[in-house]
């Protein structure tokens, strides 16, 4: 089915190529005995997408107890194919019962039905219910298969009052009321479609909580031999089907096609066949036009297939070479094997298939990535391919014991202590590699000591420093000072969102005498890796930067920034909103936690346009997908998104917790004072090992020592929030603004929320496993996306409902994204509230860390990762802005609202001191 | 007259109920030596270590612990009969004496349990206790052959029939399968208390409880705790939950998935933490208190006890924290498909 076919989230792929009844390959690998190879045929089906699968050895040459319980046992030792349900599949009660005994989940068993009378039908039943599994009815009874609408009802009818009777669950209950052959000639067929689809209709109103099951293969039986004919008919007849309760079908889900995508004059004639629509002309039944038409069909899949692989009988060292651009990794272990069999046959050693063939594969990548033909998706899937060919390789390269080949260069990547961003540096570190150089990745939250030690350890020839958050500057900082104070003098390249040329020309490159360079995106890494490692470019390259960033010192000396009002007179011109407008009280005060939002409600509400641009493909969504340059790659990123996404969903691989919470507030010069219920227990459990909550009892009181006691009425406590106010002149009429502008004095009401995308680490860990960095980064960007969607679904959640000031606000996902909607959701960290150090004051008030499971680091970036908090501004007026650059009057004035001492205000405010 | 089953829902909705602590670590304290364990019986082997066989040789041992744990509070005594089926025993060479085993071990608990009953008037229940055995019917022991078992289903059906049979026969209300390591041993425990059922002509009730082997929340088997639930639906347990594993903290967010997801009574009995360098558990009885009292607090629980490592002070302190505390309402689930592989799958209605 289409990916984004709704119903397809309620339907049921079962696998069926495990199924010697429905695939002659595992029919022969059965008969053989060469279980190990059947195995993996289960393992691609799960691969591929299947929810459950079918297991069948009826086949009249086989022992089927044997293989039925050898085969299950084998597959229960596998984990990635075990996760899921089996569906013990067999005409013969004996079969099932044997595979029974040998699956520890809550199976399927297919089928039972009435054809030996009730007696065996419960009593088969009755053990079903004892053995703990659903189960498949065929719509059969002592007389036969139920073949016309009213029989199917009749039959499955029947069995459900039998099932519900014994107490057999009733949603355990899977009907099959049979598909038969349509299109066969003989006139009481003509109806068959339209039977199946009108009786499930029926039967779902009957017995309640029943699903539907069907074998597909049987309808389009009178056109076996014409694929794409047979592969129509399927599609069309689940389009129909769904709808009317079909939810599980035994398919091969890569054997369907789109039902947009089929041709219109087949989809027509076949649609005409299988809701038996009358003729359309006299002298043509539909059946007589279908087939006539399916001639012209007929064959068109072997033309397909074959110039798609036709490239399988190309020369070993193209193929590779096509493997790699194409990001093709299904052959490429046979085919590195080849390469190299072939060169240690000539006495060749096994280092030289990746100095040749990969790498001048990896060349053409390089030289089409750097030329714009490839993007960063198709890149990272190229590096997959290499890598799962290198790793077939390296144990031939260790056997050998001989020193490896020298790599282009060494660098080591991390991202700083306090920061786990990693996107970025991920695919800095894939292009890097794809383009020669080794790279050997500490990882996230790596402080300066263990990355100096990696560099000496490894004799790196440059470290590479990443970082997403504004704290993540001041600890680049850190290791440039600790790099000079070891006397190192290897190249810093520094990367990552929120860095720039000018704070590495101003900041960075000031602490550390080697050479210091920042690289604005993934595609400028490989430039500037070579040069800086080229004997006969490095001078200049070295010397023509360190003259750029003394320029851009220049410029910023002489600049004479722009002037600064003293802070008062920025008072003075604070921003006054009519505080007549100003929002109701919440009607669901308090905090409330949302422990498991439902994340295909988010998929609706992605906004893509951040997401490309993670990928370095410049341009808005939709209109990306047909983008002259970038649309072939971005439409290719945006399906492989999609099936992830289906998958995310549907086996629920993440979880999105949040948090959301309003509080009495009321503006106290910069400074918002909230009322909050005073709590029970002390500070959060701090987390185990680098992790742990700020320091708040000495860095960040919640209360202004000067304040004297913490100020308690009953059970309320106060909370002072001090927030930054614009500095810079403004032009006439425009006001200076701070968020406290946005709150009444005389009494309102202020909110905040946090919220995360849990459980990504174990898919992680399965990418790396597998070195699928392109998987790594796709899951990752994605649960950024929902990070973001749930922040703003959650928003509309509270304007609408939980505070619900603007109950009937009706917007589009457009108008959402374009943030159209009254009230504003500032972050700390970002441009209207810079300091991240209030991340802690709000996490303890919303209680982030227990409701959401949302723990921050010491620089105050949140984990998981995917994590999106602020507060909640209610004001119409209200609106975001940037704090930009502030005096010295204001930091010293904030330090003694914050109650931290200078320099550490200094420190959090950095990026707006310069 | 009301079943144990009708009894023990009528006290569950009244309030948190208290099973009993570890047993080993009990017995240690009585510094046996291999003739007590060993009594008259005249078997060829050792038999120290053999704390089931104490109910026929030194009864007096398993009786004080029973009393010491309906002192500290106990609802519920758990038979000392953990390893008391054929494939255990015969480590032992005892394999014969399961059934006499288990009869006598299952009327110690009864007897003490109406004495306990009568003195307070407040019901006292008799689970069974079924070990998982040390055969696992979904993994090989053999690496380089994994579809080989040590153990087939029905073998071991039979043997988890006898136990249960001669349980049933001493007076147990129910029958616990615990520290359920293995899924498909579990399931095949559901089908021997099934066909005992069969024989008896009436309903005995289960008790299932799983073990965590990992942080991630797995059996040994691979289940999570919510495809562990759906793969045992099918047995109506009057209880579901978990024992032994760690402590009760690494246990808490699984306690939390169960109780979410489970539409039957939580039991829950951790180890008192987690051993520390020398193999002993030194988590102080109000400590563990603490931690399972706030699963009663946070409504997660209707049972609690203790599993390795726990005495009949950390039962006392438990019964204690929970005093007074509301039960635990069971969730209203809907009626969807539950399937399970490893991993639980849900089809939507």
């Amino acid at each position: 089915m289409n990916a984004s076919t709704p119903t397809s989230a309620r339907f049921v792929n079962i696998g069926e190529r495990t199924n010697v009844t429905g695939s002659a390959k595992f029919k022969k690998l059965i008969m053989a005995g060469d279980y190990p190879a059947a195995v993996e045929i289960a393992r691609q089906q799960v691969e591929n997408g299947a929810q459950v699968i079918d297991v069948n050895m009826d086949e009249g040459l086989l022992d089927a107890v044997h293989a039925m319980t050898t085969f299950l046992k084998l597959i229960a030792a596998e984990p990635d194919i075990a996760r899921v349900p089996v569906m013990v599949d067999s005409s013969k009660w004996e079969v099932i019962e044997a595979g029974l005994k040998c699956v520890s989940g809550k199976p399927i068993v297919n089928s039972i039905s009435m054809k030996e009378g009730e007696a065996p039908f419960l009593e088969a039943a009755r053990k079903c219910m004892d053995y703990g599994a659903a189960v498949v009815v065929m719509a059969f009874d002592e007389v036969g298969q139920a073949d016309t609408k009213e029989r199917k009802i009749e039959i499955c009818e029947r069995a459900y009052k039998l099932l519900t009777g014994i107490g057999f669950p009733p949603e355990d209950i899977i009907f099959d009321p049979n598909v038969f052959a349509v299109a066969t000639g003989i006139e009481e067929h003509n109806n068959y479609g339209v039977d199946f689809i009108e009786a499930v209709k029926v039967i779902r109103e009957r017995c309640p909580h029943v699903h539907f099951s069907g074998g597909l293969s049987n309808l389009s039986f009178s056109f076996r031999g014409n694929e794409p004919v047979r592969r129509a008919m399927h599609s069309i007849f689940l389009y129909h089907a769904i709808p009317a309760g079909l939810d599980m079908a035994i398919v091969n889900a890569g054997q369907l096609d789109v039902y947009d995508q089929i041709d219109p004059e087949l989809r027509e004639a076949c649609e005409d066949v299988i809701l038996n629509r009358p003729a359309r002309s006299e002298n043509e039944t539909p059946t007589e036009r279908l087939v006539t038409l399916a001639e012209k069909f007929r064959g068109t899949d072997a033309v397909a297939e074959k110039s798609a692989e036709e490239w399988r009988g190309w020369e070993v060292t193209k193929r590779i070479e096509h493997a790699l651009v194409r990001g093709i990794d299904a052959y490429v272990v046979d085919d590195t094997e080849e390469a190299r069999a072939a060169i240690f046959a000539r006495g060749g050693r096994p280092i030289e298939v990746i100095e040749g063939p990969l790498m001048d594969g990896m060349n053409v990548v390089g030289d089409l990535f750097g030329s714009g033909k490839m993007f960063l998706p198709q890149v990272v899937k190229s590096a997959r391919v290499m890598k799962k060919a290198v790793a077939h390789l390296i144990p031939f390269i260790e056997a050998e014991k001989q020193p490896g080949a020298k790599a282009k260069g060494r660098i080591i990547m991390a991202t700083v202590k306090g920061d786990v961003h990693d996107i970025g540096k991920n695919i800095v570190g894939v292009v890097l590699q794809c383009n020669g150089y080794e790279v050997i990745d500490l990882g996230v939250m790596v402080p300066w000591s263990k990355i100096l030690e990696a560099a000496n350890e490894n004799d790196a020839d440059i470290i590479g420093l990443s970082g997403l958050i504004t704290p993540s500057l001041d600890e680049m900082v850190t290791v440039a000072e600790e790099m000079q104070r070891s006397e190192m003098s290897i190249p810093l390249l520094i990367g990552g969102a929120t860095t720039s040329k000018v704070h590495t020309a101003l900041r960075i490159d000031p602490a550390y005498k080697g050479p210091v360079i920042h690289v604005l995106d993934a595609s400028r890494a490989v430039g500037v890796a070579s040069q800086l490692l080229s004997d006969t470019q490095r001078d200049d390259f070295v010397a023509n930067t360190a003259i750029d960033y003394n320029r851009v010192r220049e410029a910023r000396e002489g600049k004479g920034q722009s002037d600064l009002l003293p802070l008062a007179e920025a008072r003075a011109n604070a921003f006054v909103p009519d505080f007549a407008d100003k929002p109701p009280a919440p009607a669901q005060p308090g905090v409330h936690v949302f422990e498991n939002w439902d994340l295909a409600d988010l998929v609706d509400i992605f906004d893509w346009t951040p997401f490309f641009r993670a990928w370095e493909l410049a341009g808005t969504y939709p209109a990306i997908l047909t983008d002259d340059v970038v649309g072939e790659s971005a439409t290719s990123l945006f399906a492989d998104a999609q099936a992830m996404l289906e998958t995310i969903v549907s086996e629920k691989w993440l979880t999105a917790k949040g948090v959301c919470g309003f509080w009495p507030a009321r503006r106290d010069g910069d400074d918002v004072i909230l009322s909050s219920p005073a709590r029970g227990g002390g500070p959060a459990q701090p987390v185990e090992g680098t992790l742990h909550q700020a320091p708040r009892s000495a860095e960040t009181p919640l209360h202004h020592p000067a304040d004297g006691p913490p100020p308690r009425t009953g059970e309320e406590l106060e909370v002072r929030l001090p927030f930054l106010r614009q500095q810079f002149k403004k032009s006439r009429g425009r006001a200076n603004f701070c968020l406290a502008d946005f709150i009444d004095p005389a009494g309102d009401w202020l909110g905040g929320f946090a919220v995360g995308i849990h459980g990504i680490e174990p898919h992680l860990a399965r990418f790396q496993a597998s070195h699928d960095d392109y998987s790594d980064i796709l899951l990752k960007a994605l649960a950024d996306r929902f990070a973001e969607a749930f922040a703003e679904r959650l928003h509309q959640h509270v304007r609408t409902t939980l505070w619900g000031y603007a109950p009937g606000e009706q917007l589009t996902n457009h108008a959402l994204i374009r943030e159209e909607y009254r009230g504003i959701r500032p972050a700390p960290g970002y441009p209207a509230c810079p300091d991240h150090s209030l991340k802690p004051i709000l996490f303890d008030l919303l209680r982030a860390q227990d409701n959401a499971g949302i723990v921050l680091t010491e620089s105050q970036a949140m984990l998981p990762t995917a994590a999106v908090s602020g507060f909640y501004f209610a004001h119409p007026e209200s609106q975001y802005f940037g704090v930009a650059r502030i005096g010295r009057d204001q930091v010293e004035d904030y330090a003694v609202r914050r109650g931290v001492e200078l320099p550490v205000a200094e420190r959090w405010l950095r990026p707006n001191l310069d | 007259m009301t079943t144990p089953r009708e009894q023990f829902l009528a006290e569950a909705a009244k309030r948190i109920l208290i099973t009993d602590g570890a047993f080993g670590t009990e017995i240690q304290n009585w510094k046996l030596a291999e003739a007590d364990y060993a009594g008259a019986l005249g078997l060829s082997h050792d038999q120290k270590g053999n704390n089931d066989i104490l109910a026929l040789t030194k009864p007096e041992v398993p009786e004080s612990i029973h009393r010491a744990y309906f002192e500290a509070g106990a609802d519920i005594a758990e038979t000392n009969t953990f390893s008391a089926n054929r494939i255990s025993q015969a480590d032992y060479g005892a394999e014969h004496l399961v059934r006499e085993i288990n009869v006598e071990s299952a009327r110690l608990a009864r007897r003490l349990a109406d004495e306990y009953a009568a003195k307070d008037g407040r019901p006292r229940f008799v689970a069974g206790a079924i070990g998982p055995t040390n055969k696992t019917l979904s993994l090989s022991p053999d690496v380089n052959d994994p579809g080989y078992r040590e153990i087939d289903w029905d073998t071991l059906v039979d043997v988890y029939l006898e136990q249960a049979r001669a349980l049933v026969e001493g007076g147990a209300d129910f029958i616990l399968i615990e520290t359920v390591f293995d899924t498909l041993n579990a399931k095949a425990g559901i089908m021997a208390v099934r066909k005992l059922e069969a024989e008896l002509g009436r309903e005995v009730p289960i008790m299932l409880s799983m073990t965590l082997t990992d942080l991630s929340g797995r059996n040994l088997s691979g289940h999570t705790v919510e495809a562990f639930w759906h793969a045992v639906r099918h047995a109506k347990p009057l209880t579901i939950g978990l024992n032994c594993s760690f402590g009760a903290t690494q246990l808490r967010p699984h306690v939390k998935t169960l109780a979410e997801t489970a539409d039957t009574l939580i039991m829950i009995y951790p180890n008192a933490g987690l051993p520390n360098e020398l193999g002993a558990y030194d988590e102080m009885p109000d400590t563990t208190a603490g931690f399972v009292s706030e699963w009663a607090i946070a409504g997660q629980v209707n049972v609690l006890g203790g599993c390795c490592g726990s005495t009949p002070a950390h039962i006392a302190a438990m019964a204690k924290a929970v005093a007074g505390l509301p039960a635990r309402q069971l969730p209203a689930l809907e009626p969807v498909t539950r399937l399970a592989g490893l991993e639980p799958f849900i089809m939507a209605a």
